[in-house]
């Protein structure tokens, strides 16, 4: 199914070449889904790096995988603690841009 | 078969994080996962394939068009604006690749050539269920708290206090 020549490599430039999308995303968007989005993105590349290396480096032993499997754990806890943040947010400034919340600010 | 899935997942991540339509860019991001699953295919990954389309595929995606929906009014068409400082976040991200692609083609990695093994489960489950037990229970308790904390962050909130 893979062409022989393929290697770690190739899956780790993919991988971090997903991951500086998924950063430019988060960086320079003005939506907080959409920072959110790119968040997701970037946890997803970490996970092809952790599968790639446990497949390729330690390929008998996945404790890669279960690694990924617990990142993947912990950006479903992120993304529903998030989203509740950003709707509880918007009750009471009736806005998602990240430039309207200054609280901080003063 | 790697240039196919490679060139698939990073166009959608592009038009993902380019799209000026909020919506569009969730579809384009169910897309992204969708191929992130090909290359956990290609990287005999089987389970993690699975857990990718179930977790991030559905669960995920369906959170966000969620958020999308509780949140956005009037004109989808300008809801993902770019804001003031793409011009640094775009010379940060370019000089990333760059340096990560660098650095990953002049390090000498120790590449075994050992066969991958065909059934994943059973080996992940081992090693969860023995080695890493403490931290699966401690994830399913984080899970637990993440509900319970979304669902207190969320709920209304009492105007009389």
């Amino acid at each position: 199914m893979i062409g022989s020549s393929i290697g770690l490599n190739h899956f780790l430039i993919f991988s971090g070449t997903l991951f500086c999308i998924g950063l430019f995303g988060a960086l320079a968007k003005r939506n907080v889904i959409a920072i959110l989005m790119g968040l997701e993105v970037m946890l997803n590349s970490v996970n092809i790096n952790l599968v790639a290396f446990s497949r390729y480096v330690t390929t008998e032993i996945l404790t890669g995988q279960v690694f990924a499997i617990f990142v993947v754990a912990v950006a479903a806890a992120e993304v529903a603690v998030g989203l509740a943040l950003i709707v509880a947010i918007y009750r009471s400034r009736m806005s998602v841009n990240v430039d309207d919340f200054d609280w901080l600010k003063w | 078969m790697f240039w196919i899935v490679a060139i698939f997942t990073l166009g959608s991540a592009l038009l993902m994080v380019m799209n000026k339509n909020i919506f569009h860019s969730a579809l384009y991001m169910v897309l992204t996962f969708i191929g992130v699953a090909g290359v956990y295919v290609m990287l005999n990954a089987d389970f993690m394939a699975a857990v990718q389309i179930l977790v991030y595929a559905g669960a995920i995606a369906i959170f966000l068009v969620f958020g999308i929906m509780l949140t956005q009014r009037g004109n989808m068409k300008q809801t993902n604006l770019f804001s003031a400082h793409v011009a640094v976040a775009g010379l940060v991200s370019l000089a990333m690749i760059v340096i990560n692609g660098f650095m990953v083609l002049n390090t000498n990695w120790p590449v075994s050539t050992a066969e991958p093994p065909s059934n994943t489960v059973s080996l992940i489950a081992d090693l969860m269920l023995t080695k890493y037990v403490v931290p699966f229970e401690v994830a399913a308790i984080l899970l637990l708290v993440a509900l319970l904390g979304a669902v207190i962050i969320a709920k209304e909130v009492k105007k009389t206090s």
